[in-house]
C-alpha cells in the first residue's frame, strides 16, 4: 500500500493546520509503530498531540513546562529502545537546541523533534512566540535531518516517514489553517525536492507556507509572460542538490521562500549548495534579519515581504540579475 | 536471560562484608591512580572530580550495578549515566578496573584518534551509556531511561552521578520535579558533594544549601553518607533500591583530590590542569603505587 493512500481524510479542500495533521496522522500510526512515545510539555492542545494523547493515554509522556528536561530525556528514552517524538512550539525548541545537540544528536539517537508555530505562521501571539531562527539553529547541528511540509496532506505522509527514517529530525508543522496543495496521491520522501509547476526563466524555491504563496507568485509572474518554475523543498538538510543544480542550470536564476529569517535557512543551504554546484543569481524571499509581531499571518506575511506580491518582486529582481550576469 | 538470574541470585548475598569493602576500596584507589596517569598523559583534565568519586564508582561498578563486559547491550542490564562528564578519567577508570575496557589504551586520554575523549562519548565507547559534558543533561537523559525501561515494564535501574557545581543548572530541578511526579522508583542520582567548582567553593559561587531539604522538597527519598565509605554507600544503595514509589538520592560529602594531600580542597585542581612529572610521582606515591605500578603507568603505559 502507498503511503498516500493510507494519509489519514483529515482535511477539506483547505482550512485544516499542519498541526492538526500531524498530531491525527500521529495517532492514526501509533499502532503499526508501537515503540512511539510522545513527549509533551503542557501545550498538546497547541501542538496537535492531543489526538495521541486521546488514543494513546499510555504512551503520551507529559513533561510539564520544561522543554530542557523533555529534549535531553528523549535521548534517555530512545537509548532504552522506544521512539520518542518531541512535541513541543518551535520557539520553545530553539531553548533546548543544546539538549538536542548533544544528548540527541551527538548520541545518535533515534528521536524526532515535531515544531508546531513556526515563524509568522504563528500570528497574534507576536515576535516572542514567532521562532524565525530555528531552521538555522538545527540544520547547523551534524547529523540532524530537517523538514518543512507544506500542507496538511504532506505533513501527514512526513510523519510516517521521519517514523521509518532512523536517526534525529526536526520538522516544523504550522499554527495557521494551510491551503492544501496535494491530492490523495501524493507521496513524500525525506531528501526529495519537488518540481510543482513548470517553468523556465527562473525557479522559486520554497519550504512550508511559502510554497502555496509561491504558486500564488508565480500566477502573477505568468500574466506578465514571466515562465516561473516552482520547487517544493520540503527536506531543508539533507537539501536536494541534484535537483538545485538542475534548476539553475535550466533556468538560470533562483529565488527561496521561507517563513524564517532569510540567514541560516532555507535560503542559506540554497546559496550553499548553488555555490559549489551551478552558481547562478539567487534572491531571498524571507524575513530580512528582524523579529516578528503581532498581526494575522497574512497581514504579517504582507507586511515582512513574504507575501505572493513580494516573490513576484523578487522573481523580476533575479531576472535583472540574470540578464545583466 | 543472564542479568535476571544474577540479580536474584545477588539478593541473597550479605550486604557489604570486609572482603567486599576492602577490594572496593582497593579498586578505587587503582582507579585513581589511574586518574592521575590519564590525565599526566594527557597534559589536562580535571583531576580533582575525578578523585572525589572513585568510591562512588567503584561501589557502582564493583558492587551495585547489574552491568559487566559481556552484557554490555543487554536491554535488562542497569545504567549509569555520568552527568558530570568532566570526571571521565575516573569513569574510563572504572571501566579498565572491571573490564569494560583496556587499562592501558584508556591512559591514552584526550588526544586525538583516542576513544578517550576529554568528556565521555557513547559514540566512541560501548561502555558509555550517553554522552555527557554539559552539567545537568545527563540526568535528564537517566530520568527518560527510568522512565522508557518502567514503561515497558523492565526491572533495571538508572543511576546518575552529578556534580555540586552542576546543581546551579535550571535543568536538573525541571528533571527532579520530573522524575518524582512520574515516580520513578528505578532512578537514583548521587551527588559527588566535594564543595568546590571550577572557579571557588560552591558557597562562594552560588549557594546550594540547604540541600537535602531541598530535595525532600522534591519529593525525593534523600540519604546523606560519607562518600568515602564504602560501607555506606553500599548500604545506601541498598536503601534506595528498596524505594519503589519514588526516585533516591545520595547526597555523597566527599574531598575533591581525595587521595592527593596537595589536591585535596584546593580548587585549582578542578581542571584543565597540566601535572608535572614531579607531581605525577608524588600523587602516585601518595595514592599507594609501588615503584613498579608508577614506571608502568607513566613510561609504558603512554604507548
Amino acid at each position: 500500500m502507498s503511503a498516500a493512500a493510507e494519509a489519514p481524510s483529515l482535511i477539506g479542500t483547505s482550512g485544516d493546520s499542519l498541526r492538526e495533521a500531524f498530531g491525527k496522522a500521529l495517532s492514526a500510526l501509533a499502532d503499526e509503530f508501537p515503540k512511539v512515545v510522545l513527549l509533551d510539555a503542557d501545550i498538546a492542545g497547541g501542538t496537535g498531540a492531543h489526538h495521541f494523547r486521546k488514543s494513546h493515554p499510555g504512551r503520551f509522556l507529559q513533561f510539564g513546562i520544561a522543554e530542557q528536561n523533555m529534549m535531553a530525556a528523549a535521548g534517555g528514552l530512545s537509548a532504552v529502545g522506544l521512539l520518542p517524538v518531541v512535541t513541543t512550539f518551535a520557539v520553545f525548541c530553539l531553548r533546548a537546541v543544546e539538549q538536542a545537540r548533544l544528548s540527541i544528536a551527538y548520541c545518535r539517537r533515534n528521536a524526532k523533534i515535531v515544531a508546531s508555530h513556526p515563524g509568522l505562521d504563528v500570528g497574534p501571539d507576536g515576535g516572542s512566540a514567532q521562532a524565525l531562527e530555528d531552521i538555522a539553529a538545527f540544520r547547523a547541528i551534524p547529523g540532524m535531518t530537517v523538514i518543512s511540509p507544506a500542507d496538511p496532506v504532506e505533513t501527514a505522509l512526513a510523519t510516517r516517514a521521519i517514523l521509518e527514517f532512523d536517526g534525529p529530525v526536526y520538522m516544523r508543522t504550522g499554527r495557521s489553517p494551510a491551503k492544501r496543495l496535494f491530492g490523495e496521491r501524493h507521496t513524500f520522501e525525506i531528501g526529495k525536492g519537488r518540481i510543482m509547476r513548470g517553468g523556465s526563466d527562473l525557479t522559486i524555491v520554497a519550504c512550508g507556507v511559502e510554497v502555496a504563496r509561491a504558486l500564488d507568485a508565480a500566477e502573477l509572474l505568468a500574466d506578465e509572460g514571466v515562465s516561473a518554475r516552482v520547487v517544493n523543498m520540503a527536506t531543508i538538510k539533507p537539501v536536494d542538490a541534484e535537483m538545485l543544480a538542475r534548476c539553475a542550470l535550466e533556468t538560470g536564476a533562483i529565488v527561496t521562500a521561507e517563513d524564517h529569517n532569510i540567514y541560516g535557512g532555507l535560503g542559506g543551504a540554497v546559496a550553499e549548495s548553488l555555490a559549489q554546484s551551478r552558481p547562478c543569481p539567487i534572491e531571498f524571499v524571507g524575513v530580512r534579519d528582524m523579529f516578528g509581531a503581532s498581526g494575522e499571518p497574512d497581514e504579517l506575511a504582507a507586511h515582512f515581504g513574504l507575501d505572493a506580491a513580494h516573490i513576484a518582486q523578487a522573481a523580476r529582481r533575479v531576472l535583472t540579475r540574470k540578464v545583466n550576469s | 536471560m543472564a542479568i535476571m538470574a544474577l540479580k536474584e541470585r545477588r539478593a541473597e548475598l550479605p550486604i557489604a562484608t570486609r572482603t567486599v569493602v576492602e577490594q572496593l576500596a582497593d579498586a578505587a584507589n587503582f582507579m585513581r591512580r589511574h586518574v592521575i596517569a590519564s590525565v599526566y598523559h594527557a597534559g589536562s583534565g580535571h583531576p580533582g572530580g575525578a578523585l572525589s568519586c572513585s568510591d562512588i564508582l567503584a561501589c557502582l561498578y564493583g558492587a551495585e550495578l547489574n552491568v559487566w563486559p559481556s552484557a554490555i547491550a543487554d536491554p535488562d542490564r542497569d545504567r549509569f549515566v555520568m552527568s558530570k562528564g568532566h570526571a571521565a578519567p575516573a569513569l574510563y577508570a572504572a571501566a579498565a578496573r572491571y573490564g569494560f575496557c583496556d587499562a592501558r589504551a584508556a591512559l591514552n586520554l584526550r588526544k586525538l584518534g583516542s576513544p578517550f575523549q576529554g568528556h565521555p562519548h557513547v559514540g566512541d565507547l560501548p561502555f558509555v551509556e550517553s554522552s555527557t559534558g554539559s552539567l545537568g543533561q545527563g540526568f535528564s537523559v537517566a530520568l527518560g531511561m527510568a522512565m522508557g525501561l518502567k514503561l515497558q515494564n523492565r526491572t533495571a535501574r538508572v543511576y546518575t552521578l552529578l556534580g555540586d557545581g552542576e546543581l546551579q543548572e535550571g535543568e536538573v530541578w525541571e528533571a527532579a520535579m520530573c522524575a518524582a511526579h512520574h515516580k520513578l522508583g528505578n532512578l537514583c542520582a548521587i551527588v559527588d558533594y566535594n564543595k568546590l567548582q571550577s572557579d571557588n567553593r560552591n558557597d562562594a559561587i552560588m549557594r546550594i544549601e540547604p540541600l537535602a531539604a531541598k530535595w525532600r522538597a522534591f519529593d525525593w527519598m534523600v540519604m546523606e553518607i560519607d562518600g568515602h565509605d564504602i560501607a555506606q554507600i553500599l548500604s545506601a544503595f541498598r536503601r534506595a533500591g528498596a524505594t519503589a514509589d519514588r526516585p533516591s538520592i545520595l547526597i555523597a560529602h566527599t574531598i575533591k583530590g581525595k587521595g592527593v594531600p596537595y589536591m585535596e580542597n584546593v580548587p585549582h585542581w578542578h581542571g584543565s590542569v597540566k601535572l608535572t612529572r614531579e607531581q605525577t610521582e608524588e600523587a602516585l606515591a601518595a595514592l599507594g603505587a609501588t615503584q613498579d605500578e608508577t614506571r608502568e603507568l607513566l613510561d609504558v603505559g603512554s604507548r
